[in-house]
C-alpha cells in the first residue's frame, strides 16, 4: 500500500502580487478597464489642482471683511465672521456654553457605548436614554436657574443635529415595532402597521413638514399651541420610522424560519426569542440599510427650511443676502455641505466598522 | 382542568407520548391522517418513509411547531392544545435537533447552549455554563466553546445542536432528519452521539434514513406513507418480514 504525501503548497505566481499585481488586476484588467483608468487619471489631473489652488493655496483666511478677500481664491472669512451664528443660530451668545456642553455630554455617552471595553456599558446606555433627554432639555431649552431660550431662537448646525439625533432615537424602536406589528400574525396589529407605513410612505416628508406646521394649527383649539419645532419632530420621527420600519422587515424575511423554530424549541417566548435571537441577526443583516435610512434622515433635515426653521443650510443661506458680504455663496455651500459629509460619511464608516465587528462566521 | 392535566387520557400505563386519531391539513391538503401512537418512557422510535409523507409534520407537531386540527395529543400526562402554559411546559421537556441544526450564528456556542436554561429556566449563569460544558463534553466539542458556529464542521455544529437541547435537561428528545444535511465523514460522528444517548435511556423519536442506524438502536421502527402510519414493527422484523407491499417496495429501494 503507498502513502499518500500531500504536496507542499507553492507561493502564488509573482504577477498576481506587489504593486504590479495589484494595478493589474485592479487598474488593466481589460482595455476598457485600462482606457477608464487613463481617462480618470486625465480627469483628475486637469481639474483637482484648480479645485485645490481655489480652496486652499489661493484662499483667503484672514481678516474680518470682504475687503480682505483679495487672493482671488475662496474667501473663508466670510464663513470665519459668520461661523457662531452656522453652528448657534441666533442662542444668545453669553448661553453658548449650554449648547457645547449638552453636546459635548452627548459625545462622551455616545463614544462610552460606541469604543469597546468600556466598563458599565448597561448603566451608560440607561443613563443615555433615560436621563440624559431631561439634562438635554434643560440645557437647551432653559429652567432650573437656566434663563429660557425659545425654539425660535435654536439654528444653525445645532438645530440639524438635534433633529436627527432625535429623529433617529425615535426612528429605530417605532420602526422595530411597526416591522414586527406588520409580519405578526394578529390581524389588527398588523392592519395598524400597514396602514401606517403606507400611509407615511406615500407622502413627501415636505408635505409632512408643511401639514404640521400649517394644517394642523387650524384643526386644533386656539389654546393649544404645539411648538413648531415639536411639530417638525413629530413629522421627522414617524415619516422614517415608516422606512425604517421596511428596511427592519427586510432583515426579519432575510432570517432563516429555522431560528425562530429552534428558539420556540427551547421554549423561548414570543418575546425572548425576538430579542435574544431574531432582532440581534434581522438588525445585523440590515445594518447597510438602517445606516441608510438615518443618513437619509440627516440629510432631511434640511427641508424644514420650509416651515421657517433655521437649521444649518438655511441659515447659511439666509447669510447670503447680508448686503456687506454679497456674492459669496459658493464658499458657503461648500461650507454647509462639507459639514453634512462629515457627519454623513462617519456614519457610513462606523457602519462599516460595526458590520465586520459583528461578522461572525468565516472570515475570508 | 388542573385534573385533566396531570392525568392522561389512559392511566395506569407509563406513556411518555400518546396521540390519538389526529389528523393535520395545510391548507386542503390533508398530511397527516388519523395518526394513532403510544411511545413508552425509554422507548426508542425509528420513523422512515418517502419525502413528503408527513414524518417530518408528525414530529413537528409534537412540540406544536406544527398544529394538528384534530385529535389529541398527550405528551407526559399534559394535553398540547391552545393554553400557551400546556405548550411552554411540553416545549422544555422535549428537544428537538433540526436537519440544518439551526444554531444561532450570532452566538457563541457556549451562549448556544446557556440561552435557554438561563432565560427559559432562569438558572444563574455559572450553573449554566457547568451544564453547558458538561454537554459540551459528552458531544466531544468541550474546545470548540468560544467558537461561532459559523467556524465549526457541519458534524461539530449538529453536535452542539444535541448538547443545546441536553442542557435543558428534557425527558424526550425530537430528531428530524439529523443527519440528512452532513457529508458522508460527518455522519458517523453524530450517530455516535445518538447511540450513546439512546443507550442512556433518552425516550428518543427520530426521522431518519440511516437504517444501519435504525437496526442498532430502535425499539419500533414506523414506516409512513402520505401522511399515514402504513406499518410498526421491531426492527428486526421490520426489516426481514415487511408486511405491506408499500414498505417492501421502499425497503427495497434504500437498502
Amino acid at each position: 500500500m503507498s502513502v499518500h504525501t500531500p504536496h507542499p503548497d507553492l507561493p502564488p505566481p509573482s504577477t498576481s502580487v506587489g504593486i504590479i499585481g495589484w494595478a493589474r488586476k485592479n487598474l488593466f484588467s481589460s482595455p476598457l478597464n485600462s482606457v477608464l483608468t487613463l481617462g480618470a487619471l486625465y480627469l483628475v489631473v486637469r481639474f483637482l489642482p484648480p479645485v485645490i489652488n481655489w480652496a486652499i493655496l489661493d484662499a483667503n483666511w484672514a481678516g474680518s471683511t470682504r475687503d480682505a478677500c483679495t487672493d482671488g481664491g475662496a474667501c473663508w472669512v466670510f464663513v470665519k465672521v459668520r461661523l457662531t451664528q452656522f453652528m448657534f443660530g441666533f442662542y444668545p451668545a453669553d448661553q453658548y456654553w449650554r449648547v457645547i456642553l449638552a453636546f459635548g455630554l452627548l459625545g462622551v455617552l455616545i463614544a462610552w457605548l460606541l469604543i469597546e471595553k468600556t466598563p458599565k456599558k448597561s448603566w451608560v446606555a440607561a443613563f443615555t436614554i433615560l436621563v440624559y433627554p431631561i439634562i438635554a432639555f434643560v440645557l437647551f431649552y432653559g429652567g432650573l436657574g437656566l434663563p429660557v431660550v425659545e425654539t425660535n431662537k435654536w439654528g444653525g448646525l445645532m438645530l440639524t443635529l438635534i433633529l436627527a439625533t432625535i429623529g433617529m432615537f425615535f426612528a429605530l424602536p417605532f420602526g422595530i415595532i411597526l416591522a414586527l406589528g406588520r409580519r405578526s400574525s394578529m390581524p389588527i396589529p398588523r392592519a395598524l402597521s400597514v396602514v401606517f407605513i403606507e400611509l407615511w410612505r406615500g407622502v413627501p416628508l415636505i408635505t409632512v413638514l408643511f401639514m404640521s406646521s400649517v394644517m394642523l394649527p387650524l384643526f386644533m383649539p386656539e389654546d393649544l399651541r404645539i411648538d413648531k419645532l415639536v411639530r417638525a419632530l413629530v413629522g421627522i420621527s414617524l415619516f422614517q420610522s415608516a422606512y425604517m420600519a421596511e428596511v427592519i422587515r427586510g432583515g426579519l424575511q432575510a432570517l432563516p424560519k429555522g431560528q425562530s423554530e429552534a428558539a420556540d424549541a427551547l421554549g423561548l417566548s414570543y418575546w425572548q426569542a425576538m430579542f435574544l435571537v431574531i432582532l440581534p441577526q434581522a438588525l445585523k443583516t440590515v445594518i447597510p440599510g438602517i445606516v441608510n435610512t438615518f443618513i437619509e434622515l440627516f440629510k432631511d433635515t434640511t427641508l424644514v427650511l420650509i416651515i421657517g426653521l433655521m437649521d444649518l443650510l438655511s441659515i447659511v443661506q439666509s447669510a447670503f443676502a447680508d448686503p456687506k458680504w454679497l456674492g459669496f455663496s459658493v464658499e458657503g455651500y461648500v461650507f454647509a455641505g462639507l459639514v453634512y459629509w462629515i457627519f454623513c460619511f462617519s456614519m457610513s464608516r462606523y457602519s462599516q466598522h460595526l458590520e465586520r465587528k459583528l461578522h461572525t462566521g468565516h472570515k475570508r | 382542568m388542573t385534573q385533566a392535566m396531570t392525568q392522561p387520557a389512559t392511566a395506569g400505563e407509563d406513556l411518555a407520548i400518546e396521540v390519538k386519531g389526529m389528523h393535520k391539513w395545510y391548507g386542503d391538503f390533508h398530511v397527516l391522517k388519523d395518526i394513532n401512537l403510544n411511545v413508552k418512557r425509554r422507548e426508542r422510535i425509528i420513523i422512515c418513509g418517502p419525502s413528503g409523507c408527513g414524518k417530518s409534520t408528525l414530529i413537528r407537531c409534537l412540540n406544536r411547531l406544527e398544529v394538528h386540527q384534530r385529535g389529541e395529543i398527550w405528551i407526559d400526562g399534559i394535553e398540547l392544545n391552545d393554553d400557551l402554559k400546556h405548550i411552554e411546559k411540553i416545549r422544555r421537556d422535549i428537544g428537538m435537533v433540526f436537519q440544518q441544526f439551526n444554531l444561532f450564528p450570532h452566538l457563541t456556542v457556549m451562549e448556544n447552549c446557556c440561552l435557554a436554561p438561563i432565560w427559559v429556566l432562569k438558572k444563574p449563569r455559572r450553573e449554566a455554563e457547568e451544564t453547558a460544558m458538561h454537554y459540551l463534553e459528552r458531544v466531544k466539542i468541550p474546545d470548540q466553546a468560544d467558537k461561532y458556529p459559523g467556524q465549526l464542521s457541519g458534524g461539530q455544529q449538529q453536535r452542539v445542536a444535541i448538547a443545546r437541547s441536553l442542557c435543558m435537561n428534557p425527558n424526550i428528545m425530537l430528531f428530524d432528519e439529523p443527519t440528512s444535511a452532513l457529508d458522508p465523514e460527518m455522519i458517523k460522528e453524530v450517530l455516535d452521539v445518538m447511540v450513546d444517548l439512546a443507550n442512556e435511556g433518552m425516550t428518543m423519536l427520530c426521522v431518519t434514513h440511516e437504517m444501519g442506524f435504525a437496526k442498532t438502536v430502535a425499539d419500533r421502527v414506523i414506516f409512513m406513507d402520505s401522511g399515514e402510519i402504513i406499518e410498526e414493527n421491531d426492527p428486526e422484523s421490520f426489516f426481514s418480514n415487511p408486511q405491506s407491499d408499500r414498505t417492501k417496495l421502499f425497503l427495497s429501494q434504500i437498502l
